[in-house]
Order: structure tokens, then sequence, then C-alpha cells
């Protein structure tokens, strides 16, 4: 029924998400990266002195170390065509209004200040490298809850930042870690006080609005004992012929029966590197939670990472992976069980399209003494033709005899049977399509907050558009 | 030009992969009418139904199927179920994820639209129509939020199959062996469900291997088919000449 098909399948992403700005940055760096650019950043954040050295080593790391020879393609990043810093505005706005007038737009566009409005308890925005604007409801500042964007919070909170700063994700971890380390600049910090819940989500939503752009937000979470938040980031930039660079560093720390959950819907243009690291360090009886959904990019390589480290700690981490035409999404997820008693639940779904690759990539450690955990791991791949590919590759190193550890793996096509079904009720072929995908990935969205779950199955839907010859 | 609301079949061949299988088949069916169709296994009667829904897998070598005479084979499966063509499978297929009751509001919205009423149901009235319907089938209410035949069991798909024809009020409907698998409550509901739905508005061709289904369904005319042809039609007597005398009864018919 459906032929083999050479149209992009993310067309209808041009017109939503692909547009962008002329606007006069106040300030950019110049194309490339050395030490001097890396000490400028530094200098134009008026940081301390301890961040700029920071930074400087984290760059002598980055050189030093060498690109991964796994995962995708990242070969053919130019570092030296990049620009590395954008400052799109002097002053970040408290209000809408007070953010300039043609970026505001972007964001409505995008529908933030209308989401804020609706059903959030804060909303960070950046766009490219500065967060332009940023607000918390005041209920949550008046129970402590910061929220912030990463640079005011090592001006503000500067001994709270320094404790957590670069603990879980040293810049020594892979060159992409070392490379944000270096240049970091925006991203979210959130503190949560002991026992205060956070009922509606948090959101951040980053925009790459520049050509040859680099974006490598810094975010840090603590939630503290008792505590509970849910952060949602989003992701979308202009279609360029030339390729853009995201490379963040996430960090979260959840103490003591906390309970944190991260959902991410990142949508990237097409011609953009989506290489982050991010990991969470869960302690006595906490519960972290990644939501990672991966539509946009050319190439992600994206594990988000918990860190059992005390008795009871759960990790539960729902990936999704989506690669049409040209793209390539190495995503998955690792869990580390360093404690006994601490359980872990991986759920991978892939889907791949006109000659997309997607794929899972996971790890599941248990370490010696880590007795009577459990761990178990699901992915399954969705090939919408024959010419696409999905790949897994679950590690396991289990160290410890007595613990539970559970593997399924499964690959499905999509049937003709299925498609012929639902168009013989009237529905017509594409959106019977977007139908059986958005059925495949319920178990995962059925997961997000409403909005985000239509959301996302609109994205599926804007995915499969066009899609049908 | 025909008649209005006419399902009219003629001189169909149908092919798969090559292989003939329907050869040269005309039937009429009226709205208002019970058609029903027997044969023998491999006479080509599943093939017919998947033809008829415009199945790809199937290829038409030759001949004309008209709706309210338009021909259908100029359009894909999804435009002759937006312009009232409805056919109940033998075998469901399961969509993991997908909700019967998402499913059905999409479908019905396209129906609808082909209808010339652009607007989708209001949700309140959709569920009200939805609990009306699958009172009739005795299906309990969380049946809306299970996903579509997962799971389900024999008799639970083909009331789902029905259900869907009880929502999106076809002209035509086009039932494959809608009594295989069940048992014989199971088979009275379902019966039951599709009596409700026939009268002046809605037309049927019933497809069956056995005579079983036609005590609870009164046809008007009964088609036998053999080797991809119709070789006798006639009142609903002929199903009881079937089903005393065998199907070998009509093949020697139709070879002498």
């Amino acid at each position: 029924m459906t032929q083999p098909q050479t149209l992009d399948i993310r067309e209808g992403y041009k017109e939503k998400f692909g547009f962008h700005d002329d606007i006069k940055p106040v300030f950019k760096s110049r194309r490339g990266l050395d030490a001097d650019v890396v000490a400028q950043i530094s200098d134009m954040k008026r940081e301390p002195t301890w961040m700029r050295d920071f930074r400087l080593k984290a760059y002598k790391e980055f050189e030093r170390k060498k690109l991964p020879m796994w995962g995708g393609n990242v070969a053919e990043i130019d570092f030296q065509n990049i620009f590395y810093y954008l400052k799109p505005t002097e002053e970040q706005g408290k209000t809408w209004e007070d953010v300039p007038s043609d970026i505001k737009r972007t964001f409505d566009k995008l529908g933030i200040p209308e989401a804020e409005q609706k059903f959030l308890s804060g909303v960070g925005a950046q766009y490219d490298s500065e967060v332009v604007y940023h607000k918390i409801k005041e209920s949550l500042t008046k129970q402590g809850v910061l929220f912030l964007d990463t640079d005011s919070a090592l001006r503000e909170h500067p001994e709270l930042f320094r404790e957590y700063f670069g603990t879980l994700i040293p810049p020594t971890d892979n060159k992409f870690a070392a490379l944000n380390s270096a240049v970091w600049s925006g991203g979210s910090f959130i503190y949560v006080p002991k026992g205060v819940k956070v009922e509606m989500p948090l959101q951040a939503y980053f925009r790459i609005n520049a050509q040859n752009m680099g974006q490598f937000e810094r975010t840090l979470i603590i939630v503290d004992e008792g505590a509970w938040v849910h952060y949602v980031e989003g992701c979308t930039a202009p279609i360029y012929a030339s390729d853009s660079l995201h490379s963040a560093v996430v960090e979260i720390i959840v103490k003591k029966g906390a309970r944190c959950r991260y959902t991410t819907i990142q949508n990237w243009s097409n011609n953009g590197y989506n290489l982050v690291t991010k990991r969470a360090a869960a302690y006595q009886d906490a519960t972290m939670e990644w939501v990672d959904a991966n539509l946009g990019s050319k190439l992600t390589m994206k594990y988000p990472s918990v860190y059992l480290m005390e008795p009871g700690a759960h990790a539960e981490i729902l990936s999704i992976a989506f690669a049409g035409k040209g793209q390539h999404q190495d995503a998955g997820g690792k869990a580390v069980h360093g404690a006994p008693n601490t359980t872990s639940s991986i759920v991978s779904k892939s889907i791949s399209k006109d000659g997309g690759r997607a794929g899972y990539r996971g790890l599941i450690k248990i370490a010696k003494g880590a007795k009577g955990s459990k761990s178990t791991v699901r992915c399954d791949a969705l090939l919408l033709d024959e010419h696409s590919r999905s790949d897994t590759y679950p590690y396991m190193e289990i160290e410890e005899d007595q613990v539970t550890i559970g593997h399924e793996a499964t690959v499905s096509k999509i049937g003709d049977e299925q498609l012929f079904y639902l168009m013989s009720r009237g529905i017509p072929e594409a959106e019977a399509a977007a139908m059986i995908v958005s059925g495949f990935i319920e178990p995962i969205t059925k997961e997000l907050p409403m909005e985000y779950a239509v959301e996302m199955n609109r994205l599926i839907q804007l995915q499969m558009e066009g899609s049908v010859g | 030009m025909s008649a209005t609301s006419t399902l009219e079949i003629k001189n169909l061949h149908v092919a798969i992969e090559g292989k003939p299988i329907l050869k040269g088949l005309n039937l009429t069916v009226k709205k208002g009418e019970i058609h029903a169709l027997m044969g023998p296994n491999g006479s080509g009667k599943s093939t017919l139904a998947n033809a008829l829904m415009g199945n790809p897998k199937y290829d038409v070598t030759e001949g004309t199927i008209l709706l309210n005479g338009q021909d259908l084979l100029e359009l894909g499966a999804d435009e002759r179920g937006r312009k009232g063509l409805f056919l109940a499978f033998q075998y469901p297929t399961a969509i993991p994820g997908v909700s019967v009751a998402n499913f059905l509001r999409m479908a019905l919205t396209a129906r609808r639209k082909e209808m010339g009423e652009e607007k989708p149901l209001p949700p309140k009235e959709f569920r009200a129509l939805m609990k009306e319907k699958m009172a009739i089938l005795k299906m309990d209410d969380s049946f809306a939020g299970r996903y579509i035949n997962d799971g389900f069991s024999g008799g639970e798909k083909k009331r789902a199959e029905i259900l869907q024809m009880a929502v999106l009020k076809p002209e035509i409907a086009i039932l494959d062996e809608t009594d295989s698998g069940l048992d014989i409550d199971a088979l009275r509901i379902v019966s039951e469900g599709v009596n409700a739905l026939s009268g002046p508005d809605l037309g049927v061709l019933l497809i069956t291997h056995y005579q079983r289904i036609l005590n609870y369904i009164k046809p008007h005319f009964v088609h036998v088919l053999v080797d991809g042809r119709i070789v006798k039609s006639g009142g609903p007597e002929l199903a009881h000449e079937l089903e005393a005398q065998g199907y070998d009864w009509v093949r020697d018919i139709q070879a002498a």
C-alpha cells in the first residue's frame, strides 16, 4: 500500500517550527573555538574566577578527548564552523512584555506564554545562548522553590550552586560534557526545599535561532528530601542548510524520599546534532523518572542515566525515538544499581521511517553488594518501511547474584492489514499510519501530562504528513 | 445511470498474486435489502469482501463496482468507507494503544465530513451514542476504552465490528463470515445487533459458509458462490436446500 517514499516526512516542520527571526544579537562570539573564546564567554558573564578556571580546564579536556567511535557519526561536526556564544538581548524579561517583540513573537508561535497561563508553575525561555524570559509562580517562591536560569543561579546562590555543579558529570566524563563545561550558557537551575511538592510542571523551552549556532545549556536540579517536581523541556530550531550543535549537560540530585520527573520533547530541526549528557543520582527511597522523546535532529546521542545510590531508590526511564529521512536517533538509558534493593525500569519505543535509523542503547549495571535489586528493560521497535533501520544495544553488567533482571525486545512492522482496517473505516492513510504509531508509543504518552500527550500526538502526525505518495 | 443507494457488481474478476479467484461475478444489493452470499471454502467469498472494500492486495482485473452509480475502483479504501461502504471483517486486526472510542470518533468525523457535516460530533453526544450502541450489543461501558481488538475474544471482536457499523451508519454493509467462531449466545447478540440496524436505510451483503446465521438474520435473497461465480440465486428457501443437500448439489448444477 505505502510505496517506498522519497518525500521528507518532516516537511510539516518547516512552517510550524522551522522559521527564523532576523534579530541583531547584542553580542556574538567569533566563529570557532579556542581558549580565548572560552575566556571571553566567562568575561562577558562576569563570572567568579573559579568558574572561569573550570571552563578553561574543561576546554583543555575537550581538546584532549577523542570523539566517540560508537553511536552515530560525529566525525563530520565542524567545531570551527560553529558560533559558541550569542547573546540575543541585554536583559532577561520578568514579563513577556519585557522580551523584545520579535523574540516574543517566536515564543508566541510556539505557544509558550499560553501554556504558562494554563498549566505551568513556571517557565524559562532560552533563545540561542541566553535565557530571555524566566518566571515562577509567586506561591512557589514563597515556599522557597528556586527556578531560575543557571547563570543567574551562579550569581545569586553561589554556595548551593557550587556544592552540586559538576558533581555528577565532571568535564572528564566525555568529550561533549567537556565542551559543555567549557562554553555552557543558560539552562535551568531548580531547588525544591524539603517536603515541597510542586504540583504543576516547570517548563523550559530551548530555541536555537541563529545559523551554525551551538547551544550549550546547563541544567542543575536539586530535589530535597520528600520534595516533588516535574520539569519539562521542549526544543525547536529553524531549518538551515548547515549544521547546528546542541550539547547540554543535565545533573539532578534526588534526595531521600523525593521524586523528580524530567520530561523532554526534543524536536530540533534536521540539521542539528543533539549530543546530550543527562544524569541523576537517586538517594534512599527516591524516585527519578526520565521521559525522553526524541523526534528531531540529524543525530541524537542521549542516554539519560540514574545512579541508584541508596536502598529503595527507583529509576524509571521511558524513551521514544522517531527517526525519519536522514535522521539517526541513538537513544536509550542507563541504570546503575549501587545499593541493595534498588529498582529500575526502562521502556524504549523506537520508530523508523523513510530510511531513518532509530534504536535503543542502554546499560543496566548492578554493583557487587546491590542485593535484591530488580531491573526490567523492554525495547520495542516499529519499522514503517523496508529501508529503515532499528538497532538494539542492551548492555548488562551484573556483578551481584541475588538480583532479578528482565529483558524483552520486539521488532515489528506497520502492517498493511492494520492500515487497511483503519482506512476501511474512512480514515485517510496518513492519519491511519499516525494512529498506529501513536498507539505504539501510547504506553509512554499516557505518562505525559495531558497537554504534552496531545502535543506529542500532534507532532507524530506532523512527522507522518507528506509521507503518502 | 443506476438508481441511488445501490451496490452494483458487474462481471467482477479478481486475482491474488496473479491467481484468478473471482471470475465474472454479478450482484446488485439495494438499500433495504439483505442478501446472503453462501459458498464453500475457497469459492472466493472473502476475496469478494476484500475487493469490494479496496484491499490493495486484491487485483481487480476486469469488471466494475458501483456505489450509487459511482465507480468504486477509482477510490481508495478510506474513500469507500467515507462514502458509506462498510466491511465487518472476518479477522479484525488488533491496533494496540488505540482505543475503540478514539478510533471511532475519528472515523465518524471523517464519515460526517463526507456527508457535508464539517464539525465533529460534540464529545458528550459521541459518548452517548457509543453508550447506546454498546448497550444494544450488550457490551460493557469499559469497552470503549479498550484497545481495538487487542486481546479481544472471538465474540468481542465480532461485536466490536457491529458496534462500528452501528456508529458509522453505512449504506451498504458487507458482513464477512461474521458468524464464524461464535458460540450460540454470541451469535444471537451479534445477529440482533445487525437486525437492529437493518431497515430501509441499509443494504446488507451477508457472506457465510453456514446456514446457521440465517436463522437469526432473515435474508431477502440468497446467492450461491462456487469457483468465483454466482451459480444460483433465489429466495430464503435456497439456504435451506443448501443446508439439506450440501454444496455438491450446486456444483452438480453448475457442471450440468
